[in-house]
């Protein structure tokens, strides 16, 4: 019955959609430029007004407010004094000596000695290649800042994370309430927050500590939730069933099963502080993060290049040696005790014994205290970048000006106008009408009150140029994501060369490639769009070529058996059934986009992106950039929930045809 | 006393959906009552009494609510109506705490899926029951130890669930829950995620332990054989309501409706009904010297007996001559 | 036992390799920034904002200089943007910036309103904001200079992000600017893109030099790029007193600024000797051009490029020190 009435209404709505297309471009054609809502660079509504003098306001009382003085003064306190600490130990000259407590050679061993206690003997070595190549590199005080200002975010971010994680495990309810808290947090742009946080905060160690947990918390909570809440309930019930009490279950069961999934959150964590900390920079967080800004400033590539390529070391070392941790605890787990207790004692002795030895000396010798500067890796990497950079743009650029323009003139200019050049009721319409045939009455409301939202905070013509770039840029990255994942989903040795491409397209700051593409393609929309899909499309090509290796082989066999050919076993067996995997990269790469809009904002995309970076900077702007950013929330959260919701029908329709 | 239930449970309901306790008392079917209310009624007004020492089976086929009904027995789940009565205290009265305790010295149970701690070895998901009830480490480690001997897993003490058989894995839950030395096992199909073979050997296992710690179970199944094999009584469930309970002859002698008898329906009979079954009253001018057995011998064991008798068997009980039965009877019996 | 047999071999190993290396605390190399104790107490921290901009840099860095070299001051940079560099005025975090952009309201409200920071006279650079062309345009198209002729090139400058009319390529996002206003009130038929930095802003200028494309937008002198390509400021109608007081009705040319120093109240009443010579502090335009372009484009660090200055033009350190 269901069957039957779904399966027929489905062409009907496509029908319906082609019909609310059709009468968009038509209304687009009468009514173009009409009630478009424009409002200029400089112009502000009383909203924005409204916003400067809240801040000022907080800027006045902060010294006379006992909010202040008995609760951010405290917090700020003690981060600060924390990420001191932290660099007093290995990074900064402290307790009146030149250097920092532990030298490069005693921050090495304990690296290593960490790694090889809880990883293995590979990441230990990987460990102590990629710490040495910092020094290297000539950039051993910035990384050891970056790493400070990291772990200490990391601790306290763990700290808090962990609890609410498994708070949010345990209670539906809290689940509910956090995951918008979350999802906010996630999609608000950095340079939104960095501003109002020295406010609060003052500038230095503890607003950038704070701006890293901002970011840095959501995927710990949200995972250890998801352990917490993924616990077998056959192991949860049987110990129900002898008496346990909800602290035992919670200690005994869930905890322990949760371990390993809860340190793929530590993992996720690790890597969101680390991008923090380097944006971080812009409030004076001290590190990598600083060396790449500078450079910036005088489009030093190679000096950009040099720092941005030890963060990717950095990050590639931290991830490497949390999940070798994350197995080792599963094989713990699988293999019983691999070895004897005694054998592990000596183990963890011997190597906190050498580490303990060669910190000593880095504490007391010159030479280990501080990196030999003879060793110079750094100017050749920093050459080597510039002369790449210059190389690409000598012989790219008449390719890349037909690239911009086919995109431009074929594909963002009629989207943009579309919906920054009709009047704001058509496209509001529009919006809700897609949004409920796509995704349904919820969608709908979702999307109505989103829109409303944008109209509110007096930056509609804004987010839709914003969000024309953004759809633009999105297809981009499905379709590479598509077309690269399943090459490597089929390929063993794509992957292998790829991967690592991918990490470090992932992890390296985007202000480091912001120079070569300016170059390329000039401050354009299309520029902002190329930084986005560089950042964005990683993770879909990760998530599609997951899929496509998820397709069992079984099926794979069957339809080569029925002579299928290639390009009919792509496009009719795998693509078709890693559709979840691929509705999720879109779903992924969309919120990836979207985190990119300001960074676009700096090279050309103006609109939302240009604001927030303009608010950051100008005075009279501040309460426009605020509104900016919350902006990007609501499409961030929109686009979110009206995809998902698509999803979650596409999905189920299938389901429904293929019974 | 010796006749006192163990468990006695009366009017038992379960209702899962909004507003349940609207659907107690309810006669309508159970997909009628899912259009109307958006109930699903999984238990329906089920009573029964568990004998100290017997071997109590629920059987019903899959979604008849076994489990369910296993469940509210020790408050897994919370029933919606009923009376539970365990040694005379009803069980849904009693509050958290005595319910803990209840669950740590005198209820065990056995699951399907083991429900074992994957983090713990052996040794240590034996004794977790009495870890929690707070015993101390080497008390708690003898009696797992002596748990394990019994159910056959001397020398597997330190391995890990993950490195054991299914049919091992269950030996360690079984394990688990008689080390608590429980008055009441419940088992919920704990045998059917095994191969025929392990199960039948984990059924013999159990009869064996049956007969040497002599506890009292409850024992889920949907497969008639087990029950009929392990089961001193058996309930019959559809749909969340009682069809018959008998012991396992009664069940296949006299099945209480077509759902029942097309259940049994497989069963060779003569491996079940005994010669009470089969056996008819003396006609007069038969000669009455013929071999004597037990009316509760099972046909299959008796057989040869009546086959090369040239005479009818008398079927007698304390010397009281209940009845006869020649081989045409028996014929008949396993021609049908 | 062998845990202790172990690091106790591994030890001593390691100690033999380690002997008779530098100790900590004895090389005099090993010991930056412990110098030059004497009149440190008179001195103590100076706090100095660095505004990310290499022009600012430059007046920061022989500031620095000077300060930790004749008066033993230990110098702490802080890298942040303007508005946030104000902020630290009322609680002590920077004591002083070194080239501030007028930015009335930021003086309206932490100088006048809050009282946390002293205006400290001018720099003595000369900030020029307007609109600037590649030099080979200027060459080619003479008379683009005068902003009448601007309609007439109109078509030079269209651009993808800029329809059917010119673009003019605005925004460092650190600048105001009146741009929208001026191209409105001037009937031109251009269109304000913003770059949305000052990297794109040059990138697209050393772009335009190159291939020849032709580029027209905003930007400022003192700028360290103008030391690599001497962009040429196009004409508007020439600025008047208070032309400018109606953002929306803008129709003139942007002011000279007296670029001009901004200390911390904190700081102007501690009797530093810093503070003398952050007062005394004043160069020209080609001297801070100077010093940045060794920063940027021979790529010395801040503090090298200060002391070869510095080294060069002692007499005009001289005058900036106190008297006494
Ligand atoms: N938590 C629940 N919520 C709603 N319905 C349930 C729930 N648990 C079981 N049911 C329903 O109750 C009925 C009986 O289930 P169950 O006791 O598991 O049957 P069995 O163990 O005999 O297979 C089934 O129809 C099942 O769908
Ligand atoms: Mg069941």
């Amino acid at each position: 019955m269901t069957t039957l009435s779904l399966t027929a209404r489905v062409p009907a709505r496509r029908y319906l959609l082609g019909a609310i297309l059709a009468a968009w471009v038509l209304g687009h054609a009468l009514l173009a430029g009409r009630d478009t809502l424009a409002l200029g660079g400089a112009e502000l509504t009383p909203l924005h007004e409204g916003a400067n003098q809240a801040w000022d306001t907080v800027d006045d009382n902060r010294n006379s407010n006992p909010f202040f003085l008995y609760f951010f003064n405290y917090v700020r306190l003690i981060l600060d004094e924390s990420v001191r600490f932290v660099q007093a130990l290995i990074s900064q000259p402290s307790f009146g000596r030149p250097v920092p407590v532990l030298g490069w050679l005693g921050v090495v061993a304990l690296a290593a000695a960490v790694t090889y206690i809880f990883g293995n003997i590979r990441v230990a070595l990987l460990t102590v290649a990629g710490f040495v190549s910092f020094g290297l590199l000539g950039l051993w005080a910035e990384s050891m800042d970056t790493l400070a200002l990291t772990l200490t975010a990391v601790a306290y971010s763990l700290a808090v994370g962990i609890p609410l994680g498994i708070w949010a495990g345990l209670s539906g309810r809290f689940n509910r309430f956090v995951t918008p808290v979350l999802d906010f947090m996630q999609t608000m742009p950095t340079f939104v927050y960095l501003a109002p946080l020295t406010l609060f905060f003052l500038i230095g160690p503890a607003s950038a500590t704070i701006a890293t947990m901002i970011y840095a918390i959501p995927p710990a909570i949200r995972i250890t939730a998801h352990a917490i809440r993924e616990v077998s309930p056959v192991t949860l019930e049987a110990s129900a069933s002898l008496g346990a009490t909800a602290a035992q279950s919670l200690r005994q069961v869930r905890l322990p099963l949760a371990r390993r999934t809860i340190v793929v959150g530590v993992n996720q964590t690790i890597m969101a502080a680390l991008s923090m900390a380097t944006i971080a920079a812009l409030i004076d967080a001290p590190g990598l993060g600083k060396t790449v800004l500078k450079a910036l400033q005088t489009l030093d590539i190679g000096a950009a290049f040099n720092a941005g390529l030890a963060i990717v070391i950095m990050a590639v070392v931290l991830d490497r040696a949390t999940t070798a941790a994350s197995r080792r605890v599963e094989t713990r787990r699988r293999t019983g005790r691999e070895i004897s207790a005694f054998f592990r004692r000596v183990e963890v002795g011997g190597a906190l014994g050498i580490a303990a030895v060669l910190g000593y000396l880095s504490y007391t010798y010159v030479w280990a205290a501080e990196f030999p500067a003879g060793a110079d890796l750094g100017s050749y990497v920093r050459r080597a970048a510039d002369a790449a950079s210059l190389w690409v743009q000598d012989s790219l650029s008449g390719f890349t000006d037909a690239l911009k323009n086919v995109i431009t003139y074929g594909l963002l200019n009629p989207f943009e106008s579309l919906l920054a050049g009709s009047p704001w009721w058509l496209v509001f319409a529009v919006g809700v009408s897609i949004a409920a045939l796509v995704g349904g009455l919820r969608a709908a409301i979702t999307a109505a009150v989103g829109l409303a939202a944008l109209i509110g905070l007096g930056l509609w013509q804004d987010s839709m140029v914003t969000l024309a770039s953004t759809l633009v840029a999105t297809i981009l990255v499905l379709a590479l994501g598509v077309a690269t994942g399943v090459w490597i989903g089929r390929s063993d040795r794509a992957d292998a060369v790829l991967r690592p491409v991918l990490d470090a397209g992932q992890t390296m700051p985007a202000f480091v490639y912001l120079v070569p593409i300016l170059g390329l393609f000039g401050p354009t929309r299309f520029t902002a769009i190329i930084a986005a899909v560089v950042f964005a499309a990683p993770v879909a090509i990760k998530l599609v070529a997951e899929g496509i290796r998820g397709v069992p082989p079984a099926t794979v066999e069957a339809a080569r058996s029925a002579g299928s050919s290639s390009w009919q076993l792509i496009g009719k067996v795998r693509l078709p059934m890693a559709r979840a995997s691929v509705a999720l990269a879109a779903n992924q790469g969309l919120i990836y986009v979207l985190s990119m809009v300001v960074v676009g904002g700096l090279v050309g995309a103006g609109a939302l992106g240009y604001d927030v970076v303009a608010g950051f900077s100008q005075h009279q702007l501040r309460g426009k950039g605020l509104a900016a950013g919350l902006a990007i929330v609501v499409l961030g959260i929109v686009l979110d929930r009206v995809t998902r919701a698509a999803q979650v029908r596409t999905v189920r329709l299938g389901v429904i045809k293929e019974d | 006393m010796k006749d006192q239930p163990v468990l006695d449970v009366r009017g038992l309901w379960k209702v899962f959906g909004p507003k349940p306790e609207r659907a107690v008392g309810s006669t309508l079917s159970r997909q009628e009552l899912k259009e109307r209310t958006g109930c699903v009624a999984a238990v329906r007004d089920v009573s029964f009494a568990v004998r100290p020492g017997e071997v109590f089976v629920v059987m019903g086929l899959s979604g008849s609510g076994k489990s369910t009904l296993v469940r509210c027995l020790t408050r897994l789940i919370e029933p919606t109506a009923g009376e539970i009565l365990f040694d005379g205290a009803d069980i849904r009265k009693a509050d958290e705490r005595h319910l803990r305790e209840l669950r740590r010295h005198r209820l065990a149970m056995v699951f399907q899926h083991f429900g074992l701690l994957p983090h713990r070895c052996v040794l240590d998901n034996v004794a977790y029951g009495l870890e929690i009830r707070g015993s101390g480490r080497a008390e708690r480690y003898k009696r797992a130890r002596e748990v394990l001997e019994l159910v056959g897993l001397t020398g597997f003490e330190n391995s890990y669930p993950d490195q054991l058989s299914g049919g091992m894995q269950q030996r360690v839950g079984l394990a688990r829950a008689l080390a608590v030395d429980p008055d009441l096992l419940l088992f919920d199909e704990p045998f059917s995620a095994l191969d025929p073979l392990i199960r039948r050997e984990m059924q013999n296992e159990v009869i064996r332990l049956h007969r040497e710690v002599g506890k009292t179970m409850v024992f889920i199944t949907h497969d008639l054989s087990e029950a009929l094999k392990l089961g001193d009584r058996i309930l019959i469930m559809r749909d969340g309501a009682l069809v018959q309970m008998g012991t396992p002859d009664e069940v296949v002698g006299a099945p209480a409706d077509d759902y029942v008898r097309d259940f049994v329906s497989d069963v060779p009979r003569s491996h079940v009904l005994t010669l009470r079954w089969v056996m008819r009253d003396a006609l007069p001018e038969e000669p009455l010297d013929g071999p004597e057995l037990d009316p509760d011998l099972v046909i299959r064991d008796a057989v040869r007996v009546v086959l090369s008798a040239d005479r009818p068997v008398r079927v007698v009980r304390d010397g009281e001559l209940l009845g006869v039965v020649t081989s045409a009877e028996i014929l008949e019996m396993i021609a049908r | 036992m062998a845990i202790r047999r172990i690091s106790v071999v591994a030890g001593a190993v390691l100690l033999l390799a380690g002997c008779g290396g530098a100790k900590v605390g004895e090389a005099p190399s090993a010991a930056p920034g412990t110098g030059a104790a004497g009149s440190a107490a008179a001195c103590g921290t100076l706090n100095l904002a660095i505004n990310p901009w290499v022009g600012y840099e430059a007046n920061a860095a022989v500031i620095a200089h000077v300060a930790e070299k004749n008066f033993g001051c230990t110098v702490v940079k802080k890298d942040l943007k303007e508005e946030v560099a104000w902020q630290g005025f009322g609680t002590g975090e920077v004591d002083a910036v070194v080239e501030n952009w007028g930015h009335d309201d930021l003086k309206k409200k932490y100088v006048e309103e809050q009282k946390t920071a002293v205006e400290l006279g001018p720099t003595g650079n000369q900030g020029v904001i307007g609109w600037y062309v590649a030099p080979w345009m200027a060459a080619k198209y003479p008379d683009i200079t005068n902003w009448e002729n601007l309609n007439k090139y109109a078509d030079l400058f269209k651009t993808s992000e800029s329809g059917d009319k010119g673009q003019l390529l605005d925004g460092d996002p650190s600048f105001v600017t009146n741009d929208e206003a001026l191209v409105k009130n001037l009937k031109l038929d251009y269109k304000v893109v913003f770059a949305g930095s000052e990297a794109a802003l040059i990138t697209a200028f050393r772009e335009s030099e190159k291939e020849q494309k032709p580029i027209i937008g905003y930007f400022y002198d003192p700028q360290w790029f103008l030391a690599e390509l001497k962009l040429v400021k196009i004409n508007l109608p020439a600025y008047t007193t208070g032309c400018d007081a109606d953002p929306a009705k803008v129709a003139c040319d942007y002011p000279l600024y007296e670029l001009d120093k901004i200390v911390s109240k904190k700081f102007a009443d501690s009797g530093s000797p810093a503070f003398t010579l952050i007062k005394n502090f004043s160069w020209t335009n080609d001297d801070q051009n100077l010093v940045a372009k060794y920063i940027s484009e021979d790529k010395m660090t801040p503090a090298d490029a200060a002391a070869k200055w510095a080294a060069d033009n002692e007499a005009k350190i001289k005058a900036w020190l106190p008297t006494s």
